[in-house]
This record gives C-alpha cells, structure tokens and sequence, in this order.
C-alpha cells in the first residue's frame, strides 16, 4: 500500500511539474517583430509565390482525382497574381490549407499569402493583414433536397443540428440567427459534406460559392434560404508584411482594370444557377 | 459489384496508391526514427549505475511517461499548429513524421525497458565480472537478449503506428484514408468501395506485420 | 493559460466529461465483448473459434478512424441507422478496443494451463462451469496489468470523437484552441486533462506489474 501511495504522489507531482512548467513556457512565448519586407523580398528573390488554397474546394479550389491538378477560380487567381507582383516568369507554388490550418500555416511561414476564401472579419485582422476584397461570398444553407429546412427561421429550434467547418465564420452568423440551434464543426469541407448526406445534420452553413460547388456535385443537395451575412473575401498575409500587402492590392487594382479577373469569375461563376457574378465581384 | 468496378477505375486507383505510399513513406521513416530513439530513451531510463545516470534516468522517465499517456492526436496538433507558434517551420509531413516519433519512441521506450528488465539480471553481473565495462555487457550481452525478447512487442507498436498514421488526415496529410476521402467526396457513390478498400490495404500491411510477430512470439518462448 | 481555462471552463468541463462518459461505456462494451472472444478463441469447436479469431484479426488491423467512420457515415448513408458522432464513436472505440482485449484475455486463459480445465472437468463440472469457476477467475487476475493498458490506450484513443463531432475533449479543446488563436495553451490544457486520467491508471498498473512479478 505504501507503494501504491508513491506511485500516486509521483503522479501527482508529475502533473504539478507539468503545468508550472508550460505555464512559464506559456508566458515567455512572445513572437519576435519579422522584418516587414521579408516575405515580399522572398517572393522577388526567389520569383516564387507560395499561395495557401483549398484542395477540396468545387470552383475555388479542388484537386480534381481524374487529372490530378488544381483547378479553380482562386487558383487562377493565384497565378494571375504571382505574374502580375513577380513578373511573367515567376513560378507560382501551393500548398493546402483547411480553414481551420490556413492561419497558423501562415504564421509558419510555410505560406506567402493565403487565397482560400477567407472572409475578412476584425477578429482574424487582429493575427493577419488582408488584401482588399476580391469576392463577395455571404453565408449560406445547403440542404437535402427533401429536408424540410427553407431558411435560417426553421433551423432556430431546439433539435435541429448545423454543419459547420472549425474556424469559419458560420458558426458566428448561426449562433446569432438561429441560436437555438447545435452546432456541430468538422474540420474541412468534405467531412462537412459527408456529415450532412450522412443525415449527421439539418443544413451545411458556409460561403455560397462553396456550397454552390458542393451542390453541383450532389445532385441531392440544394442552396435554400438565400445569404444570412456578407462575406467578403481577402487574401491574407502574416500580420506586417506590408510589402508584400501592398504588392498584392497593387496587382488586384490592375487585374480588375485589364479585365482579366472579370473574365476569370465570368469562367468560373458565369454558368452557375441563381448565382450572379456582378453580386460577387468587387 | 458494379460500383465497386466503377470506384476501382485506374485513375481512382492510381490516386488511392498516391495516398498509400504517403502511408508507407510516413511509417516507415517514422519506424526507423522511433525506433533510434526508442532505444536510447529505453536504454537511458533504465540505466541507473551513479548519480549522473539515475537523474538522467529520472527525467527521460518523466517525459517518457507524459508522452506515451497523451492520445496521438492531442500530439499530432501540437505539432502541426504549436509548433509554427514557436517559430519552428513545418509542413504536414513533417508535422506528421514529428508527432509520430515523438508518441511511439516514448512507447517503444517502455517496450525496449520491459524487454531489458525480463533479461535476467546476473547476466548483467556476469559480464561484468569478467571485465566488461558497462556499455560494453549492455551492447553484446544484454541488449541481443532483450531485442530478441521484445521484437513481437516491437512490431506490433508499429503495426499501431501504421494504423495511426490515418490521424493525420486532420492536417491533411494526403496519405491512403484522406485521398480516399476526397474520391468519395468528389462522387458519393464510391463512399462504400472506398471505405472496403481502405480498410483491405491496411489489413493486408497490418495483418501480415502482426502475424509475423505472433509466429516469433510463439517461436522465442520455447 | 489560467485565464484560457477559467474563460473556457465550461467548454473544457463538457469535452472532459464527454471524454470520461465515452471511456466508460466503451470499457464495459470492449470488455463484455473481447472476454466473449476470447472465450470464443479457446473452445474446442473449431468452427466458432475461427469466427472469434477472424473478428479478432479484422479489428485489430484496420485503423480505428476507418471503424468509426463506418459507423458514422457509412451506415447512416446507407441504412435508415442514425448514430450521432459520440454515439457512433463509441462504439467504433468499443468494437475497437475489444479486439486487443480478446487478445489479451486469450493470452491469460491460455496461461492458466490445461491442467485445470483437466482437473475441474474431472471433478464433474461442465465446460462452461470450467470456464466460468475455475479458468476465467485466474485468467484476469493474470491478465489484470495488460488489461489495465489496454485501458489506458482505451481513454487516449477516445480522442477520435474529434473526428466525428463527439464533444470530447479534444473536440472542445481544438474548438477552443481555432476560436481564440491560443494554439498551444489550449492543446496544454487538453493534455494536462488527459494526463489527469491516463497518467494515475498507468502508474497504478506499472505498480501492479511490479508487486505480480
């Protein structure tokens, strides 16, 4: 029994250990001011963008299993922008990212900018710098075709369940508009999508452009409800790199006066019903 | 039957194997790392001849111990999203080999332990006494000994690793269960087929690696 | 931190509850479940014990993600079966779960030896009176530390309601971690959480190891 006692002593100060121990850690961890033209003169040097975009994203940003390519209007936005800040011979590299991994990626440093349909809002201003818009988005509800869920009004009752995915801004938007409802989150697009043909939930609440997508692939799903908040979307970069900010807004100004980012939401948005490109541009 | 052919077309297959060998890739450099540190993690805490030792043989316990009581995943995240806060730079590979080898070298830490601790100890002595120094009896008597004794226990901490690597589809790592995610995803219909052959290419790995270990289990006991 | 956690606290409270209440029900299951298997593993027919060893097999080779979400997408997809994430993690951990702990409480009927089955046969019981009196009682006293690290791999595997919407408590705390951007205070938090129910067992069970040896 005495040893028993020591078994339990040590665990408990082992636990005590621990918590002081991170709690220093915790409080010494303050993130050293960058230099704020690295990024930009990174992307000079090495005449390469890294962009952060999604992979599991139908019209913005999907890795397509038949041809195993990106394709999307974020990433021919993406190498669009990469010509237009580094010249015509720049190479224009991506990695995925989730919304839920799009902030501390960039942080990373893994990232020059991330262009995954990020909604500029003042919370994550307060962790990254945003461009200035480039779509119009509002949040939206997919639904089963036979659901009986029409708008945001029938979700605000005891028993209903939203989708959502971890770190996007519907759960704000349903928790304001349908507070009765549960939330449950997932951690990308596609586990949200299953979730909901899986009967895991009522309604699929984010970004009318993603859900138009999703509702393109599943002919038994559909967009009800109209938007319920405006969501525009920036492209972020780590938080003063201003350079590099500056470089993007500059080659967003000149893509929209040539023409060529009007043509690129008319390729992708142009044919898709009830969604209206001029609504969506900026 | 159909679908399944369908779901199994060359391209979907092709885009399967991509995954798989992300799944192989991951496992085994995080096989061959964990089981280093493993070793010397194992090695250290169970040393204990003098002072300097048995403080060093303290600490490696502590984290050994914190390490192998947390669930993989809390250990996945953390390095994936705390590590970056940290100002440590890492992709989802590295992220995923990182918090591999972290988890599994502080579990094949215990095994390689235990398998030192089941080597009777007058061999030890033994060695000893006839003029060995201390690493010397542990690296050519006791060691071959103890590995002999805990090579099922090894393999079957890797066929758990193996199997764990499918955490990582959090962080997207794109290995063998998230690109079948994103097959079925792009065509709903494929979701069973996928689910059954995901399932069979990791029993096919898993089985023959844990059957292996039952037939040596068997052989080295007698 | 501190102020993470009393911010939180209820969140932290919930997923730690939800944690402790998976592990729980998961435990009774595996273990009703794996000792029937194990049972099955070790009789004479070799028809059933074929079965328990296919089952045993199957489960302990296939990733438990792969389980769960069989249960969690899968089935709701195709049958009118609806499992709510924690339910259907659940019972993904305890199907799991009861594989390695046929495993285990196999290997501790096996050690009890022939002998006594011999001897209890002898003395008129029948097989299942064999099983249950004489070979089961002495089969988990051996098996006691093992089963313990099974449990203890039980509570930290829990974590995978996170993938399905379970409320545990790495579900809370990655919710925490995405909502307040304080990354590695809230996965601390977490596993400061884990540890207070994994960290006690394992050292009880690594004491029991040592006192049986």
């Amino acid at each position: 029994m005495k040893n028993a006692r020591r078994f339990f002593k040590r665990a408990a100060a082992l636990l005590l250990l621990l918590v002081s121990g991170t709690a220093l850690a915790a409080c010494g961890n303050t993130s050293a001011s960058s230099n704020p033209d690295r990024v930009y003169d990174h992307v000079i040097q090495s005449k390469t963008v890294t962009w952060g975009v999604k992979y599991d994203t139908t019209l913005f940003g999907l890795k397509s299993v038949k041809t195993n390519k990106l394709e999307g209007f974020e990433i021919d936005l993406a190498r669009l922008l990469t010509k237009t800040i580094a010249g015509k011979d720049a190479k224009t590299k991506f990695i995925e990212v989730t919304p839920q991994t799009k902030i501390p990626q960039l942080k990373n440093n893994n990232l020059d900018a991330v262009l995954a349909c990020m909604t500029i809002t003042p919370e994550r201003r307060k962790s990254v710098d945003f461009s200035t818009p480039y779509f119009k988005a509002g949040t939206s509800l997919l639904t089963k075709t036979t659901s009986s869920v029409k708008s945001v009004k029938d979700l605000n009752k005891k028993g209903k369940v939203v989708i959502i995915c971890k770190g996007t801004t519907a759960a704000d938007d349903i928790a304001k508009q349908a507070p009765k409802a549960k939330i449950r989150a997932y951690n990308d697009y596609g586990s949200c999508t299953n979730a909901l043909l899986a009967g895991q939930g009522d309604a699929f609440a984010t970004d009318n452009g993603i859900l138009a997508g999703i509702a393109a692939q599943h002919k038994n799903l559909h967009l009800v409800g109209g938007t319920i908040a405006v969501e525009p979307y920036g492209i972020a970069v780590e938080k003063g790199q201003t350079k590099m900010l500056n470089a993007i807004n500059k080659a967003l100004k000149t893509v929209k006066a040539d023409g060529s980012y009007d043509k690129l939401v008319r390729k992708w948005f142009g044919s898709i019903n009830g969604f209206s490109v001029k609504e969506a541009e900026y | 039957m159909q679908n399944l052919a369908n779901a199994l077309s060359w391209t979907n297959l092709h885009f399967l194997l991509q995954g798989f060998w992300v799944t192989i890739e991951v496992s085994v450099i995080s096989i061959i790392l964990s089981f280093i540190f493993g070793l010397i993690l194992g090695v250290l805490r169970y040393t204990r001849v003098d002072e300097t030792t048995t403080v060093i043989s303290r600490v490696v316990g502590v984290i050994v111990d914190i390490l192998r009581n947390l669930p993989l995943l809390l250990i996945i995240f953390f390095s994936y999203f705390g590590l970056p806060v940290m100002g440590i730079r890492v992709d989802a590979f590295q992220a995923s080999v990182i918090a591999m080898v972290v988890f599994e070298s502080a579990m094949i830490a215990e095994v390689v332990r235990s398998g030192i601790n089941s080597v009777d100890p007058g061999q030890m002595e033994g060695a000893r006494s006839n003029g060995m120094t201390y690493v010397q009896a542990m690296v050519h008597v006791v060691m071959p000994q103890a590995l002999t004794r805990m090579i099922p226990a090894l393999l079957s901490q890797f066929v758990s690793l193996i199997k764990d690597t499918s955490l990582a589809t959090i962080i997207v790592l794109p290995e063998l269960l998230y690109h079948a995610e994103i097959i079925y995803n792009q065509n709903t219909n494929y979701m069973i087929p996928m689910y059954l052959t995901v399932a069979v290419m990791y029993f096919i790995i898993c089985f023959v690696l844990s059957t292996f270990a039952n037939y040596l289990s068997k052989r080295i006991k007698y | 931190m501190f102020n993470l956690l009393s911010e939180n606290w209820s969140t932290f409270l919930l997923g730690f509850w939800n944690t402790i209440l998976c592990s729980v029900i998961a435990l009774f299951f595996s273990l009703v479940i794996g000792s029937g298997f194990a049972i099955l593993e070790t009789v004479p027919s070799k028809f059933w014990r074929g079965v328990a060893k296919v089952y045993v097999e199957i489960f302990r080779n296939i990733p438990l993600l792969v389980v769960t979400m069989v249960f969690y997408l899968v089935l709701p997809t195709y049958t009118p079966l609806k499992l709510t994430g924690f339910q259907a993690g659940t019972i993904g951990l305890s199907i799991y779960s009861s594989a390695f702990i046929a495993e285990t409480v196999r290997s501790g009927i096996n050690s009890v030896g022939e002998g006594q089955m011999e001897g209890a046969r002898s003395n008129g019981m029948t097989y299942w009176q064999a099983m249950r009196y004489v070979i089961l009682p002495q089969a988990f006293k051996i098996v006691i530390p093992a089963l313990g690290n099974q449990f203890v791999n039980l509570i930290k595997n829990s974590s995978i309601l996170a993938f399905v919407a379970g409320f545990d408590l790495m579900y809370q705390g990655d919710i925490v971690a995405s909502n307040t951007f304080q990354t590695i205070p809230s996965y601390v938090l977490v596993g400061i959480f884990y540890l207070i129910l994994t960290l006690p067992m394992s050292y009880y069970m690594q004491y029991l190891e040592k006192k049986t040896a």
